[in-house]
C-alpha cells in the first residue's frame, strides 16, 4: 500500500500508529479454526423449531385461517396466530419517531406481498414444523395488486397498505422529500443544452451465505436469551420489547456475530416472534430462514426510478438539476422511508450546481418490502448520476473526466442543502485517477485544488 | 421416530451416537456431536459452507445422510489445527485476509485442503477450480485464492 | 411422519420397496436430500441399493456401461472416458461431483442434469431390472417410472465426433444457462453424414434438436453451411424461466452458442 503524502499536508496528522499497518483481524483465529459461535451453532435441549406458513398471493384478503389440523400434527407444540402478538402492528423506525406503525408480525385479516408472515407452527422437529404448516388452512380472497411504482400513484390504483391510506409515505414535507435551491426553470432556460433521462434498478438480494436468524433461550425467570446474527442489536432488543410489551430488561440479546449481513440483516423479523413464541411454551425456540426463505422472503435493495433533467452550458457548467426520484418500499415501509431521503440529499451529487430541485417518493407495492443495503439511497442513485455525467459530457463534446473537474464541489461551495462545503477532496482524488488510469486531462486541471477557487 | 446407530471416527476420533433414520451428516455432527465447525448455508448442495471430508474426498454434508457415514473417517476444520499449532492453511487464511465474516471458512479449508493433500504445488486455475463449489459473499474471493497458493508454497518449503 | 432411510443389497428388494407411496429412491442426495431439506414432505421414505454393481464402470468392446451410482467424479477421471469428462467436469463443484451419480442426472430436472444431455446426445440406453431402453424413451417417461436405474450404456465415440458445452454465467461452476451436446459424423472432407443433438434447459429434461440435426446433414462445419442449422435450432423448444435465465432468453442465445459448438 501506498500513502501518496502530498496532498492535504497540511491538515493532516503524520504521526499514526496504525493507519498504513496490516494488523490482524482479532476474529480470523475463530474463523479458521471453526471456533467462532455463530447464533445457529447455540443448541439447547428441547429446542423447538419454527415454520412460517406464508402467503401465496401479493395481495388478499383472510377469510379465515384453520390451525385446529395442525395442532393435532404429531410433534407440534404450539400455532401462533396474530391474536397471540401483544402488539402485532408495528414499524422499525417508530424508535426515531418515523410512523406510523403499519406492518403486521403475523398478518391480521389480509396480506400485502407474496411471502408475508401468516401463521408460526412450533414442533419438536423441523420436519414436523413443516409438515404441520402444511396443514395450516387460509382461505384467501384476492384482491387487485400493483407492482409498478408509476402505477402505484396514479389514481384508483389498488390501496396496498392501509396504514398509510395512499400509496407513499407522507413526510412533513409532504407527498415526497424535497430539496429546492435557486430558481431551477431560469436555470433550464439559460441552458444550451437540456438532457432528460430516466434510470431504474431491479431489486437485489444480500444473498448473505448465513441465512437470517436467531435462538432463543428462556432463562427460567421470565427473562429471555436471544442469539441473533442482526445487524441492528438495539434497533432489534427496542422493538422486540414495543412488540412483545416487554420491559427490555426481560430481554438478554447476544449477538455481533454475523455471517454476512450486507443491510440485508437490520429489519427486526424472526427476534420478536421466537421470543414470543419461547414465552408461551417455556421452551428453548429457533427459527433460522431457509435458503429460498432469505432469497425470496428478507428484504432486498429496493428497485429504484430515478429521472434526472440537466441543462448544461457549452463550457461545461452544469446549470440547473431537477431530480425525480422512486424507491420501491414494497408493502411496508421498515427503512425505506429514509432510503428515500437519503435520495434527496444525494441527488445533487459532488456537484456544485446553482439551481436544483429534487423530489423523492417512497412508494407502496405489492411487492417484498425492501431496506437496507450497502448505501441504499445512494447506490443507484450514483449509477445514475455517473452514467449522467458521461451523456452531457457527450452532449457538448467534451472529455468526461475535464466535465467533471469543472462541476466538482470545492470548499466553501454552497450545496443544494445550504450547507457549505468542506473537507472535500474530490478533486485530488480525480487528479490521481487520472495519473493512475492513465487518462490525462489539460494541465490547469491537474493544478486545481479543493481549497477554495482560483488558488 | 425410528433411531438408528451411527459410528464414524471424526478428526481422529471413534463417534457413536442414535440419531434419527434420515438425519443429515451436517446435523448430526452439529446438533449431536457438537462439531459446529461445518456450517449450514443452504442445505441444497450449492454454497459449499458444510463442506467436509470423507474417506479422503470432499462431501457437502447437508446432503449426505449420517446413517451412510458408518465406518467413515470424517474430518472437519475443527480437526484441522494438531497439538495448538495452526495447520498451513489456517495460517494462510489468517495471514492473507482471508477471512472476513468467516461463515464460508471451514468450508473453504476442507476444499483447499483435499487439493493440497493431492496436488501440493496447484496452479491459480487449480485453486478456482478446487474452491468453485464454495461461495464467499464478502471477500470476492481473490485473498481466499492467495492464502491456498500461499499455503502451497509453505508446505513446498517445509518438504524441501 | 419423519423421514427414513432404508438399505437394501439387492436392486430387485429396493424395487419392490419403492413401489409404496412417499419413497424415493436415494443416489448421491444431491436432489432428494436437497428436497427434503426444502421442505418437501411428499417424500417420507428413501430407499438406497448398495449392490456393488451399480458404482462399476466396465469398457469393453467399444462400448462403456456406467454403473447407476457412479460419480461425475469417477466418470472424469477415468482414463478411458475422456471424451465425455468435459460433461462430468459440468455438474455442479468437486464435492457435488463426489456425490452426485449418473443415475440422478437423469432425473434432475432443468436447469441441471448437464451430463444426461451428453447421454442423449451419446443415444445412450438404460438399464432397469426389467431390461433396456433408449435414453429418449426413458426420459419421456422418467416422471412415472418405479423402477431403479441400474446402469448406462453407450458405444464411445471417437473423440472428434463428440462436443459439448455448457453456458453458464458464473465460471468456473455455474448453473446451465443452457447446454448442448452434439455427435457428429463426417466424411473425410467434413461434411457431416450424421448428426445428433442434444439440448438441455431447452424443456424441463433434455430434448434434441432434430430440425438442426435433419439441416446440418451433407454441410461442413462453416458460418455460411451450418446457418440453416442455426435458423431451426429453436423448433421445438420450451425453454425453462428460472433465476438464471428467462426462457425468452435462452431461445435468443441457443442458436449463437450451438454456432460456437459447431465451429469450436
Amino acid at each position: 500500500m501506498e500513502l501518496r503524502k502530498s496532498y492535504f499536508a497540511d491538515v493532516r496528522k503524520d504521526g499514526l500508529n496504525e493507519i498504513g499497518q496490516p494488523r490482524p483481524r482479532l476474529d480470523s483465529p475463530g474463523h479458521v479454526t471453526g471456533k467462532t459461535a455463530y447464533f445457529a451453532d447455540r443448541n439447547f435441549p428441547g429446542m423447538l423449531h419454527l415454520k412460517m406458513v406464508r402467503s401465496p398471493h401479493h395481495h388478499a384478503r383472510i377469510r379465515s385461517i384453520d390451525t385446529s389440523e395442525a395442532e393435532k400434527h404429531p410433534g407440534v407444540v404450539r400455532v401462533l396466530t396474530a391474536k397471540d402478538v401483544p402488539h402485532n402492528v408495528y414499524t422499525i423506525l417508530i424508535l426515531i419517531q418515523i410512523g406510523p406503525e403499519d406492518e403486521t408480525v403475523l398478518a391480521d385479516g389480509k396480506v400485502r406481498w407474496k411471502g408475508e408472515a401468516v401463521v408460526a407452527v412450533l414442533a419438536e422437529t423441523e420436519r414436523a414444523a413443516q409438515e404441520a404448516a402444511a396443514k395450516v388452512k387460509v382461505d384467501y380472497e384476492v384482491l387487485p395488486a400493483v407492482f409498478d411504482m408509476e402505477e402505484a400513484l396514479k389514481p384508483g390504483a389498488p390501496i396496498v397498505n392501509e396504514y398509510h391510506g395512499q400509496n407513499y409515505y407522507l413526510y412533513d414535507s409532504g407527498e415526497c422529500r424535497k430539496v429546492r435551491f435557486g430558481d431551477v426553470e431560469a436555470g433550464f432556460a439559460q441552458a444550451d443544452h437540456i438532457l432528460e433521462q430516466s434510470y431504474q434498478s431491479s431489486p437485489i438480494e444480500h444473498a448473505p451465505t448465513e441465512t437470517t436468524g436467531c435462538v432463543v433461550a428462556p432463562e427460567g425467570n421470565d427473562r429471555f436469551t436471544c442469539y441473533t446474527n442482526t445487524q441492528a442489536m438495539f434497533f432489534t432488543l427496542d422493538n422486540a420489547s414495543i412488540i412483545l410489551q416487554m420491559p427490555g430488561s426481560k430481554l438478554h440479546f447476544v449477538g455481533g456475530t454475523v455471517g454476512g449481513g450486507f443491510g440485508g440483516k437490520v429489519d427486526v423479523i424472526v427476534e420478536p416472534i421466537a421470543i414470543l413464541a419461547a414465552k408461551l411454551t417455556g421452551r428453548p425456540v429457533c427459527f433460522i430462514y431457509s435458503r429460498e426463505e432469505e432469497m425470496q422472503v428478507s428484504s432486498p435493495r429496493a428497485a429504484e426510478k430515478v429521472v434526472i433533467k440537466d441543462g448544461v452550458m457549452k463550457d461545461g457548467r452544469i446549470v440547473a438539476r431537477k431530480v425525480t426520484g422512486y424507491t420501491d418500499a414494497g408493502a411496508y415501509s421498515r427503512h425505506s422511508p429514509y432510503g428515500a431521503q437519503k435520495g434527496a440529499a444525494h441527488y445533487p451529487g459532488p456537484y456544485t450546481i446553482p439551481n436544483v430541485w429534487i423530489d423523492t417518493y417512497c412508494v407502496y407495492t405489492n411487492r417484498t418490502p425492501s431496506s437496507a443495503m450497502r448505501g441504499f439511497g445512494v447506490t443507484i442513485g450514483d449509477f445514475a448520476l455517473e452514467v449522467q455525467m458521461d451523456k452531457l459530457a457527450r452532449l457538448i463534446g467534451m472529455d468526461p473526466l475535464e466535465f467533471h473537474f469543472i462541476n466538482a464541489y470545492r470548499d466553501g461551495d454552497m450545496k443544494a442543502h445550504r450547507q457549505p462545503t468542506e473537507g472535500a477532496a474530490l478533486i485530488e482524488c480525480m487528479q490521481e485517477a487520472s495519473r493512475a488510469a492513465n487518462w490525462p486531462v489539460a494541465e490547469k486541471y491537474m493544478a486545481i485544488s479543493s481549497y477554495g477557487k482560483g488558488e | 421416530m425410528a433411531k438408528v446407530p451411527v459410528q464414524f471416527t471424526l478428526n481422529g476420533s471413534e463417534k457413536a451416537e442414535f440419531v434419527e433414520s434420515g438425519t443429515t451428516l451436517l446435523h448430526a455432527l452439529r446438533d449431536k456431536i457438537g462439531d459446529t465447525s461445518p456450517k449450514g448455508g443452504c442445505h441444497q448442495g450449492t454454497c459449499g459452507a458444510c463442506s467436509v471430508i470423507i474417506d479422503g474426498e470432499l462431501r457437502l454434508s447437508c446432503l449426505t445422510l449420517a446413517e451412510t457415514c458408518n465406518g467413515a473417517d470424517i474430518k472437519t476444520t475443527a480437526g484441522l489445527a494438531e497439538g495448538g499449532m495452526l495447520h498451513p492453511l489456517q495460517r494462510a487464511f489468517l495471514d492473507a485476509f482471508a477471512t472476513q465474516c468467516g461463515f464460508c471458512t471451514p468450508g473453504m479449508i476442507m476444499a483447499a485442503k483435499v487439493l493440497l493433500d493431492r496436488m501440493p504445488n496447484p496452479s491459480r486455475e487449480d485453486v478456482v477450480e478446487a474452491l468453485s463449489g464454495n461461495v464467499c459473499r464478502c471477500t470476492g474471493y481473490e485473498p481466499i485464492i492467495q492464502a491456498v497458493l500461499t499455503a502451497a508454497r509453505a508446505n513446498s518449503q517445509n518438504a524441501a | 411422519m419423519s423421514l427414513a432411510l432404508q438399505t437394501f443389497s439387492t436392486v430387485k428388494d429396493a424395487n419392490s420397496a419403492l413401489q409404496a407411496s412417499g419413497t424415493r429412491y436415494l443416489g448421491g442426495g444431491t436432489l432428494v436430500v436437497r428436497a427434503a431439506n426444502e421442505g418437501d414432505v411428499s417424500v417420507s421414505s428413501l430407499v438406497r441399493v448398495t449392490e456393488p454393481s451399480l458404482s462399476q464402470i466396465t469398457i469393453s468392446g467399444g462400448k462403456a456401461r456406467i454403473g447407476a451410482s457412479v460419480t461425475m467424479a469417477a466418470i472424469a477421471r477415468h482414463p478411458e472416458l475422456g471424451m465425455i469428462a468435459p460433461a462430468a467436469r459440468a455438474v455442479g463443484g468437486p464435492a457435488i461431483r463426489n456425490m452426485a451419480t449418473v443415475g440422478g442426472n437423469l432425473f434432475a430436472p432443468a436447469p441441471y442434469g448437464d451430463f444426461a444431455v451428453a447421454l442423449l446426445a451419446l443415444d445412450a440406453s438404460v438399464a432397469t431390472e426389467d431390461g433396456e431402453m433408449p435414453i429418449e424413451t426413458f426420459l419421456a417417461g422418467r416422471d412415472t417410472g418405479r423402477a431403479v436405474v441400474t446402469a448406462v450404456g453407450f458405444s464411445l465415440p471417437k473423440a472428434e465426433t463428440f462436443r459439448f458445452l455448457k453456458v453458464s454465467r458464473v465460471k468456473p461452476k455455474g448453473v446451465s444457462v443452457l447446454s448442448i451436446a452434439a455427435l457428429l459424423q463426417r466424411t473425410a472432407d467434413g461434411a457431416v453424414t450424421a448428426a445428433r443433438i442434444a439440448l438441455g434447459c431447452m424443456a424441463d429434461r433434455p430434448i434434441r434438436a432434430k430440425a438442426a440435426e435433419k439441416a446440418l446433414l451433407g454441410c461442413k462445419l462453416t458460418p455460411e453451411e451450418i446457418a440453416p442449422a442455426l435458423a431451426v435450432a429453436g423448433e421445438g423448444i420450451t425453454p425453462v424461466t428460472d433465476p438464471i435465465a428467462s426462457a425468452w432468453y435462452r431461445a435468443e442465445v441457443l442458436p449463437v452458442h450451438l454456432g460456437r459448438l459447431l465451429l469450436g
